[in-house]
């Protein structure tokens, strides 16, 4: 089926028994915790880095230091967290052996395969999320897979990072931080001082990748942040579909994910970038969880597309906002995104849209659902600039409440320089209402099923968007997720 | 069988908001009951609490269904038993097709029932044939779930869930109201097609029009949550006639 279609590459990040965790008691090569001029020096030895990359790092850490010496994180998000202590996690971490890790799917926690398989996770999906393929990637270091030789002969390469930097430097270097630069932003700036590891993907000119390309990460180590880094690249009228899948283990303390992910899309290229979040969300009292500070942005050049679709489920703080900067003309840029706030959880994602280019068209598509005491934000910007003639941008903005404490809020930025802009706003909230819970009861679904039925209906127009396989298993993710916020 | 025990209602958390007041009433198989009776006289009521509306609390009495109490099962467990409301104002649900909603139904019943699910091609069959005989146009079951559909639609569309759900105990709540004469003649068409000696039928109406159609065994005349008067189908055309002024007991004192 899809299956074959896609290649998966896994960085397993950092693990314990939340429903998608597990236990790998796998010795870990930890580097002390904080941060400093020496861990950047470390990590990047440790990966036997070219020295302009070194130096490239370098400079983002003493930026950051000014960072956090001056203004700090930002504030201007939704959302609110304990000040997190940058000295108190490890920056490093990688598995000495994987001889502990289970050897099949037999040595697996029973409980936790029934998980995958109500998520319909495929078989073999399964038992690298459990950890027992030997191409898993565990916390930072990554493994090559095999389906990478077929794709080497179209010239496609899809490779983890460190690898890229050892194999391609010169792309990697060409394009580093070309859209997201290492002083964008406090996180994006932190990741770029001590990213571990993360995804490479080139499309040669003209090459439709075949299948989809495809990287689950996940975080093990305890108290270990987590710092990926994806670069994609595709050239002049090449496409691309890539997925990347995120799961985490049940901690009880908070465990800081800042990844950056950039796009590159040439002349008349597409990419189209898919996620499924399902960061550990903390406890239903709010323990614990995943903070998610995100930076992703592309840059799309003459007549090309960047497409975000994202179902974000998991993490007690999503901040998060892929962006398209359209600076060729005809360039179009989309944004598809469910959000879940359940229980404790705080979403503050959305888009920017900067429109350079004449012609330029956007679509932004952002259903937010809050379920429990959650509080979901949508905060999105679209800019017009000055040149961007005729551009046009359609948003539709729409916010699901599940129960009487949870929040919604909408927060869209639009700034138009050019007469000729046209621009189309839509927002709505609603509720799940009891005409429609008992409609759907009175033919026989149980509760839990009508609202799953209620909100996956309403969530379509996003969910659509993902390739056939990611979008059952966000269906599935999204009821899993809302369990306990029912009834 | 099915059967309603000196049956009193009230709106959930409401003080003196009794509405259905001492309901007896007793429909075997096979059997189509009419029940009638004027604006406000907790028709649509009874045929909402059978069905388990959680907005409504039952103060006494009980329902029975083959001689079990069905007074404290979920509105889903109802439907399991083999009941079924045609609603009134059927609710509109975005991105859910009635493809999708109905397989889901009919899976979550068969599963029950300890029955087989039917496969997807089976079941495709069978819808597409109802989807035929009920006459939807076809493209309106492609979009979602009554959302945009005119109110003779929703209604063919209750009309398409019945037929495909194949109820054992149909309760129909004012099915009539809001269709044209064609439409009201596809839905009596719908109800004596499926017409069985296993299968009965409560037809909650205001109006004697749909019964033209469907000719009842029993007709019940409901006025102030109580039933009032019970006959064969030549009550109903009697009600026609007159009116319900004789059953009202205020219009009695000040007529």
């Amino acid at each position: 089926m899809t299956n074959q279609k896609t290649i998966s590459r896994e960085t397993d990040l950092s693990g314990q028994e939340y429903q998608w965790g597990f236990v790998t008691d796998v010795e870990t090569d930890l580097a002390p915790k904080g941060l400093s001029e020496d861990i950047v020096r470390l990590i990047s030895s440790k990966k036997d880095e070219p020295a302009w990359l070194l130096e490239w790092r370098l400079k983002a850490y003493r930026h950051w230091v000014q960072l956090s010496d001056s203004e700090g994180e930002p504030d201007w998000a939704m959302i609110d967290y304990p000040s997190i202590d940058y000295q108190d996690i490890y920056y490093y971490a990688a598995p000495k052996a994987a001889t502990e890790a289970p050897k099949s799917l037999d040595d697996v926690d029973p409980e936790m395969l029934a998980t995958f398989e109500k998520l319909g996770i495929p078989l073999q999906e399964r038992a690298k999320l459990a950890g027992v393929a030997v191409d898993a990637v565990f916390d930072s270091v990554s493994v090559a897979t095999t389906m990478e030789e077929q794709l080497g002969e179209l010239g496609i390469i899809f490779c983890s990072f460190s690898e890229a930097v050892k194999k391609y430097p010169e792309l990697v270097k060409k394009y580093l931080g070309s859209v997201v630069p290492y002083t964008d932003n406090f996180f994006a700036t932190l990741n770029a001082a001590v990213f571990s590891d993360g995804s490479f993907a080139y499309i040669p000119p003209g090459v439709r990748c075949p299948i989809e390309l495809m990287t689950y990460f996940r975080i093990n180590t305890e108290g270990s942040g987590q710092f990926e880094r994806t670069l994609i690249v595709a050239d002049k009228g090449a496409y691309v579909s890539y997925l990347e899948g995120c799961t985490a283990p049940f901690r009880k303390s908070h465990q800081l994910h800042a990844a950056t992910v950039e796009l590159v899309a040439l002349d008349d290229a597409e990419i189209k970038y898919s996620t499924i979040q399902n960061w550990f969300p903390g406890t239903p009292e709010g323990e614990g969880g995943v903070y998610n500070f995100v930076t992703k942005r592309g840059r799309a050049d003459k007549n090309a597309k960047i497409s975000w679709t994202q179902v974000e489920t998991g993490s007690a703080i999503t901040w998060k906002y892929p962006s398209v900067i359209l600076r060729g003309d005809n360039s179009v840029g989309e944004f598809f995104s469910v959000a879940l706030a359940n229980n404790h959880q705080q979403a503050d994602t959305g888009t920017k849209m900067i429109h350079i280019g004449k012609n330029t068209k956007s679509t932004i598509v952002s259903k937010g659902i809050s379920a429990g005491q959650g509080n979901n934000t949508y905060r999105g910007q679209v800019q017009i600039m000055p040149g961007a003639e005729n551009a046009v941008n359609h948003t539709q903005c729409d916010s699901l409440l599940v129960g009487d404490q949870c929040g919604a809020h909408t927060v869209p930025y639009i700034e138009v320089r050019n007469p000729t802009a046209r621009l189309e706003h839509e927002a709505s909230t609603s509720k799940v209402s009891d005409d429609q819970l008992f409609y759907l009861m009175a033919r026989g679904l149980s509760e839990e099923e009508a609202h799953h039925m209620i909100i996956t209906g309403w969530s379509r127009d996003v969910i659509r968007e993902l390739p056939f396989e990611f979008a059952l298993e966000a269906g599935q993710l999204l009821k899993v997720s809302l369990e306990g916020a029912v009834g | 069988m099915l059967e309603i025990q000196n049956l009193h209602a009230s709106v959930l958390d409401i003080e003196n908001s009794e509405i259905l007041k001492g309901v007896d009433l007793k429909v075997n198989k096979g059997e189509v009951h009419a029940i009638m009776g004027p604006n406000g006289s907790g028709k649509s009521t009874l045929a909402n609490v059978l069905m388990g509306r959680p907005d409504y609390e039952i103060t006494d009495g009980d329902i029975l269904v083959d001689g079990e109490s069905i007074a404290e099962l979920r509105p889903d467990q109802r439907a399991h038993l083999g009941l079924f409301l045609a609603f009134q104002y059927p609710a509109e649900i975005p991105g859910v097709r009635p493809w999708q909603f109905l397989k889901a139904a009919h899976d979550a019943k068969a599963e029950a029932r300890g029955e087989e699910k039917m496969s997807v091609r089976n079941f495709t069959k069978l819808f597409d044939e109802k989807v035929e005989a009920v006459g939807i146009n076809p493209d309106l079951v492609k979009r979602s779930l009554n959302e945009g559909f005119s109110g003779g639609e929703k209604k063919r569309n209750e009309m398409l869930q019945l037929e495909v759900l194949q109820p054992s105990m149909a309760i129909l709540d004012e099915t009539d109201s809001g269709l044209d004469v064609d439409a009201l003649r596809i839905v009596a068409e719908g109800v004596n097609s499926m017409r069985s000696p296993e299968r009965s039928f409560i037809v909650v109406t205001h109006y004697q029009r749909l019964l033209n159609y469907i000719t009842p065994d029993i007709v019940h005349i409901l006025v102030d949550g109580k039933i009032v008067q019970t006959g064969g189908p030549e009550l109903a055309l009697v009600v026609e006639k007159d009116g319900y002024r004789e059953y009202l007991p205020a219009a009695g004192a000040t007529g």
